[in-house]
Parts: structure tokens; sequence; C-alpha cells
């Protein structure tokens, strides 16, 4: 490979990289034609992982480091020192369809620093786009950041070639975005969202293509004192107001050329992955934002137990529960049971009594389950209600692991 | 104890042969042993009339497929005594996964399932030949189960139009761009050993890692070792927890550094300008846009002098528009025209546009019949419009039919029930019927009185935009 374009891979990769949003699914099954390559099977697949455990799936770039903006948690910003390059139009293709055709990747995540105007940019990032689907036949996945700030129509266009749009709202409380973002808006960020939300829908039903993926956001967390349940509550919103696929939660990272608005130090990953299983109960567990900030204290989750754990012990009362008779609601309640657990127990009892053994093929998570359930040959008996409930069952606590 | 022989791997065809005849015969998995060892014995019980199809549920037929490929001897027995219990009443057994068989099938499936999936995402290419010769790749890989098979749909799909070979220690696949063929199994050496484009995906790898968040436990997890030499990345993972920790106290122990750069303030500022400050860079705009349907062959633009007291604003370029790259140019327009005459209003004196900028049809034979614009396609154009409408200023804005006062208002008119003198969003303007539904009307009688409407809705437009200051 060319030497020069490698030296800009490597600056525009490394500026990339704190998006955390790296799906490839959600979007339709799809299939190049003759003589091009790409598809999509609606499930996503990680091509790699890198040593911080995270998916490679799709090739992750900005199409250039420039930008105009000055966010203060952002490598990129006007005011950071960092090394600068960009990309053209072309290079962003063919290293799109070599890296393609070599299956490193499911396909592009293109995102950039605003140059000379937020329309001249989205502008740049649809012809990417638009040049591998028209001139290639590219049938693979591709997910474009929009810019809140370009006019509608280009982001139209964007959504004629993408599998899924997204804008990211990146802090919670309107008053850090302001303080830490100035050329941001939360109210232009979210109108951004629902016009986009109002396309989707329409597209779909006139059966037009519009980022028929649908859209996610992202919000860092740890840049400033947002509280958890701030956070979640944001999301719940997001969620219920905007149909988003996902929202993505990203733990403040130090950068090498830091702003000094923003203290150093490392990033609450431990924080993170618990507002990410807090997320799911969101979603998929019919929890609501109190319920899980039941479970923490002052609005913040409790870092050592996973949220599900968490409310479980401070709702005594509604445990143990019956996995033969209890209905799905409930089991979903239970510490240690999965949506899919839950599923094969409610399967499974119509057809036999359910025991201890036959849970054990249910389910990986016994250990946390036990207290919490009655199965034809167990009965917790006072277990639930011991006061040491919650050490026996954080026998190895889970911390972040030490590099500092 | 009967002997049943199939080849090795997969063998698909095989088993099913198999467990026909076994059933026909009403044999119970005790008195079965299973071979897999090779070719089917000439004088064994393969060589029996096929056995009758049997009736099993779809779930215990997709579960069978994929345990087969499971490299575990005792694949055989353990899917007959399933097939067994299914047919002697337990239809829904599989619903029971608290069984301890049906627990020991899945556990196998979904190792298949992960090989599967772990081939799909970890298989890599090398490109072989050069340009002239047209590009070809070849990848080697060592999959944990007999699935190269049950994977080849995956890669025809993906890579349908380059050729490339996938080489495995059981058998390899090729594509050549039309049909796939199987081969012979292959060794390490008979795939290339480099490609000079792999130093462009190390670069990335290595780039996109953020040693601020290193976790080779998790990143294990999803990716075992063993996978490792398949993947030209894997060779900077060493290095890269290694040095993670210094590089992270290097950031954080490094003093926020003052910009070096000046402040960019002109570039800033000019950065809120983007919208088009004039008509012709709004139209350039809209003529190199791609329509939002396929089909058209150009953007129709509005024509007309700016600060024309009148605009008329129609639905969408026709046919005779499209071709000729002018509004109101077709039968519909010389209606307009017609009228306009009859009103006393010049059409040069006029701004004319449409509420959607490119023709919208479907081919019919050689003819393109013209389709309506959907709502969705009102309010894609609608920012235009808008825009449009603000450099011109017109005194009156004309909606020639329910498209146009759509696109004005913002929201959908009833022509026949507000038709003549309202306000449209921000504009005065007339509502009125578009000219081609005049041309649609059948009788001579109602098309003159329909058309004597909107002639007299135009001097409407005409007397409005003459009176206001």
């Amino acid at each position: 490979m060319d030497q020069t374009l490698l030296k800009k891979l490597r600056i525009l990769a490394d500026a990339a990289k704190y998006d955390a949003s790296c799906a490839s699914s959600g979007g339709a099954k799809r299939a190049a034609g003759d003589g091009a390559v790409g598809s999509t099977t609606g499930a996503g697949i990680c091509h790699s992982y890198t040593p911080d455990g995270r998916c490679v799936s799709l090739l992750k770039i900005l199409l250039t480091n420039y930008c105009l903006f000055d966010c203060a948690y952002c490598i990129n910003r006007r005011s950071s020192n960092v090394q600068r390059a960009r990309f053209s139009v072309e290079e962003v293709v063919q290293l799109t369809l070599g890296f393609y055709k070599r299956n490193y990747i499911e396909g592009l995540f293109l995102s950039s620093g605003i140059i000379r105007s937020p329309d001249y940019t989205m502008e740049q990032m649809m012809l990417v786009a638009r040049t591998l689907r028209q001139e290639h036949g590219f049938a693979g996945y591709i997910h474009l950041k929009t810019i809140p700030e370009a006019s509608p129509w280009l982001i139209e266009q964007a959504g004629l070639w993408a599998d899924r749009l997204s804008v990211n709202l990146e802090l919670a409380s309107a008053e850090s975005l302001g303080r830490l973002a100035p050329e941001k808006d939360g109210a232009t960020i979210q109108a951004s969202m629902g016009q986009m939300h109002e396309r989707i829908v329409e597209a779909k039903e006139e059966r037009r293509r519009f980022s028929p993926a649908g859209q996610s956001t992202q919000m860092i967390v740890g840049a400033d004192d947002t509280t958890d349940e701030a956070v979640l509550d944001t999301s719940a919103r997001l969620y219920g107001r905007y149909a988003m696929k996902r929202v993505y939660y990203s733990a403040f990272s130090p950068i090498p050329e830091a702003s000094i608005a923003l203290p150093a130090k490392a990033p609450p990953l431990q924080r993170e992955h618990r507002l990410y299983q807090a997320d799911w109960l969101l979603r998929y567990y019919g929890f609501t934002v109190q319920d899980i900030a039941a479970g923490g204290e002052a609005g913040m989750l409790d870092l050592e137990i996973d949220p599900k754990l968490a409310w479980a012990l401070k709702h005594r009362e509604q445990f143990p529960v019956d996995v033969n008779v209890a209905d799905r609601e409930m089991l979903l309640r239970v510490p240690g049971l999965g949506a899919r657990a839950v599923d094969k127990i409610v399967a499974s009892r119509r057809h036999t009594k359910l025991r201890l053994e036959d849970l054990a093929r249910l389910t990986a998570g016994m250990k946390r389950a036990r207290p919490f359930l009655i199965t034809a040959d167990h009965h917790p008996a006072r277990l639930t209600d011991r006061q040491d409930l919650r050490q026996r069952l954080t026998a190895a606590p889970a911390r972040q692991m030490s590099l500092f | 104890m009967r002997r049943m022989v199939l080849q090795a791997g997969a063998d698909q065809d095989g088993f099913r042969a198999a467990i026909r005849q076994l059933a026909a015969a009403g044999i119970p998995p005790a008195e079965v042993a299973w071979d897999a060892g090779g070719t089917p014995d000439l004088f064994g019980e393969e060589a029996a009339a096929p056995a009758p199809h049997l009736a099993l549920p779809r779930a215990v037929a997709e579960l069978i497929e994929l345990v087969l490929c499971h490299r575990d001897p005792a694949r055989h027995a353990l899917l007959h005594t399933l097939v067994w219990r299914v047919l002697q009443g337990e239809r829904a057994l599989l619903e029971v996964q608290s069984d301890p068989l049906v627990h020991r099938l899945e556990m196998m499936r979904k190792s298949v399932r992960r090989d599967l999936h772990k081939m799909h995402a970890f298989l890599r290419f090398r490109r072989v030949g050069d340009d002239t010769a047209g590009e070809r790749y070849v990848a080697w890989f060592e999959p944990e189960h007999h699935i190269l098979e049950a994977t080849a749909d995956f890669f025809v799909t993906r890579f349908r139009g380059v050729a490339w070979s996938i080489l495995t220690p059981l058998g390899s696949l090729h594509w050549d761009k039309v049909a796939l063929t199987q081969g012979p199994a292959a060794t390490r050496a008979d795939a290339p050993d480099s490609d000079a484009f792999e130093a462009g995906w190390l670069g990335y790898y290595e780039s996109t890692f953020n040693p601020a968040r290193v976790n080779p436990t998790a990143m294990r997890a999803e990716m075992p070792k063993k996978y490792w030499r398949h993947m030209p990345e894997a060779a900077a993972i060493p290095e890269l927890i290694h040095s993670a920790p210094a590089r992270v106290r290097e950031m954080i122990a490094r003093q926020a550094m003052p910009p070096v750069k000046r402040d960019p303030a002109r570039a800033v500022a000019a950065m809120a300008r983007q919208a088009p400050e004039t008509l012709a860079a709004l139209n350039q705009l809209i003529a190199a846009s791609a329509p939002l349907v396929p089909g058209a062959i150009r953007a129709v633009l509005g024509e007309g002098p700016e600060g024309a007291p009148i605009a008329f604003v129609g639905e969408q370029p026709g046919d005779q528009e499209d071709l000729q790259g002018r509004c109101f140019v077709g039968p519909a327009g010389q209606m307009l025209d017609q009228a306009l005459a009859d009103s006393g209003i010049a059409r040069g004196s006029a701004y004319l546009t449409n509420a959607v900028k490119h023709f919208k049809f479907e081919q019919r034979g050689k003819r393109r019949i013209h389709q309506s614009p959907t709502a969705g396609e009102v309010k894609h154009y609608r920012w235009w419009l808008m825009k449009e409408l603000s450099f011109v200023q017109p005194k009156i804005v004309v909606a020639l039919g329910a498209t146009a006062a759509l696109a004005l208002a913002g929201s959908p008119v009833a022509v026949t029930r507000q038709r003549g003198a309202r306000r449209l969003g921000e504009w005065d303007a007339v509502v009125t019927t578009h000219p081609s539904y005049l041309l649609r009307l059948p009788d001579e009688t109602a098309r003159r009185q329909a058309y004597e409407a909107f002639v007299a809705d135009l001097r409407l437009a005409l007397s409005l935009a003459a009176c206001d200051g």
C-alpha cells in the first residue's frame, strides 16, 4: 500500500476511534448484483477484535480530521495540536473495496470533522456513499454520521445510500453541551433526530429507501457530572421519541492532545458497562428508569453489581419466584435469567416440572438466580432475606483492571 | 447390531437415507452402530431400496442439518435417538430445552453455528494475480467442524463479483464469478503467504485500538487464539497490549498543551453562511442533485424574473419538461399559456416553478406515464421551493393543484373546498386547479366551465398582486 495513504489511514482511523458504534446490524437482507461485491445478512459480523475487546466490524474512519468546531472532549477540535489529514472521496472508496474484498470488514462507517461548512462536509460524505453504491454496485453496510447543522436535502440524499444514519448527542445535559461544545446546539441535534425519524417512517410507508437500519446515537459518560439516572432518562426519551435503534455510551477516555477544560483520568469503563446493562433492562426487560435508579444511590448505578441484581436486593419482598408458575414479566426480573433463558423456561415448563438441574441447562446465571427462585426440588427458604446475600453474591467483585 | 456406514464429513444425504431406512424398519438407537469412516460398503445396508420419506417437525430437520456438521463422532447416534423419541410421540421434544439430550444437541448446534460465524468473520482473502489477468483472491482456513459446504452460500453471495478460492484441510471451494466447484483438501502452502494491502489493514487495526481501554480477556473471549493464525492483524496484538499502560501513563501525565495554531475566526464565521445566497447558487445545487426517485434525466428549474409579482407553483415536470429541461412546456403548460393570455398575465413577467423538481414516471413500453409524487417526496423538495420563493419574493403565489398547495402549506389542502385567496404557510396565495385537470375532463361543457373558473382564479391573483403595495 502507498505510504502516504497508509499514513493518512493511521491518522484518520485514530481520529475516529472514540466513536463507540460499530454495529453492522439492523438492515434488511441484501446481496450484490453480478460483477459487484457486498451483502448484508441483517445480523452483522465482527471481523476482528482489538485488544480493548471491541469489535472491528466496519472501516471506521474520518474523511478528514480538520475541524472548525472546538468541542473540548474531542481530539479533533480545532484547538488541538493533533496531526491532520484528509482523504479524497476516491481514496475512501478504494480503501473500502480493498478491505471488503479481503473480508476484513462488513462495510464503511464514515464520519468527518467539519471543514468549510456543514453542508460541504455532508456532501463529501454523501458522495463517498453514492460512489460506492452507484459506480461500484457495493452492497455492503454503510453507516454515515450526519451533521445536524447540514441542510435537510443533503441528509435526504445521504439516507438514500446509507444503511444507517446517526447523530451523536454526545452529552446528555444541554448545559454541558453549551460549555464543552460551543458550536453545537442540543435543540438542533434533537430537531435533526426528529426529522430523521419522520423521514425513516415516511420512507417505510412509501417503500422508499431511507436509512433502512434506522438511527443511533452516542453519549459520552464521565466528561461532565451528569448522573446515570439523567443519562438513562435521556436514553428512554430517545428510544421513545425517535425510535432509536441503539444508544451507545462511551466512557470518556484520555486523549493524546487533551483540553485544559477536562481532567485527564482513566475512562470509567465499569460505569459504561453498567449503563449498557441498564439500557438492556430498559429495552428488553420491562424496567423503567425509576426501577433502575432505585437499585443505586443518588442517581448513580451500583458499580459492584449489575443493575438487575441491585434492584432485586432492594425488592426482596417480590422474591422468591416459582419458575414453574410465575409469569414472564416476573421471570425477567430474576437476576441471572436472561430473556432467552426465560423463553426457554416458559417453553419447557409446558412439558415438564422444572428442577434445579433442569434450570442449570437453561441458564449460565444459576449462582445469581438461585436465591431468588423456587423450583420443583428447591426453595431458598430464608436465603432471600439474609443480610449478607449481597456479599455472598459478590465474592469476587469486578474491578476495572489497574493500569495506572 | 446394525452397522450404518456414512461418508466422512457432514454427509447430509447419507444420513437422511440411513434414518429413513432405520425408521421404516423400526430399529431402535440401541441396536445401531454408526461409522462415518469413508466410502459406504457396497454390500452393507445402504444398497437397500430407498425408504419412504419421514415427516419430521421442521425444527427437528433444521437441528439435524447443523448438528451433522459437528465433528463429534457421536452425532449420528444422538440424532437417531432424537428422531426415535420424536417418532415415538414426543413431537414437541425440542421445546423441552431442559432435557439432557436436547440440551446436548443444542450445545452442538451452537458450536457449529459459532464455527460458521467465526469462519465468515475471521477468514482472510489474499489477492493473487495481476491487474491484466484480473484479480483473484485465495484464503486458507481451518474450521473446527465440517462446515465448508454450509458456508458456501455466504461467500458466493457476498463475493459474487470476484473470483476466489477457499482452501481447507478437508476440501476446497472455488468460485469463478459464475459457478461454484468443490475441490480436494489443501495445505497451508497452497495459499499465498502475503498481500501488499495487508500493511493497510494492520495500520488500521493498530490505530483503531484505544490503549486506555485495554482488555485482552474480552478480546480472547470473542477471538480465541486458535483463529489468530488466519488473521494477519494478530501479529500486532502482543506489542499493542505490552505498550498500552505506558501510552496511557504518558497521555495522562502530559500537560494540556495550548494550541499552536492561530484561531481560524474567519473560517468559523464563514461556516455559518453555508446556505445558498442567490437564486443562481440555489439552482446549481438543485441541478447537481440526484432525483429522489431514479429515472428523470434532469432537474427542471424554475424560470422567470426575481421580484416577479406572481409566482406559479405546479406539481412536477412531465415528460416534455424532462426532455426539454424547461417547466410548463408540455400539454398542461400550453393550457396554462392560453389561460395566462386570457387573464392578461404576461408569462415572461411571472415566475413559474414546480413543487417537485424531477419527473417521476412509470415506463410502459415506449411511453413514460406520469406518477404523482408522494407526500414524503413533496416534503423532500419543499426546502428548495421555500428557498426559491424567498429569493423571488412574489406578492402572490398561485398553487396549481393539491401537490403545490401541500408543498406551500406544509400540510394537505383540499383544492375544491379551499379554492381561492388564502394564506398558505408564509405566503399570500391563490389556490386553484392544476391545468392538467382541465385536459382530463371528458365533457366539453364541464371543461369550458372549469377553464373559465381557472382563468377567473388567475385574474384574482393578478388583481391581488396589483392592489397591495
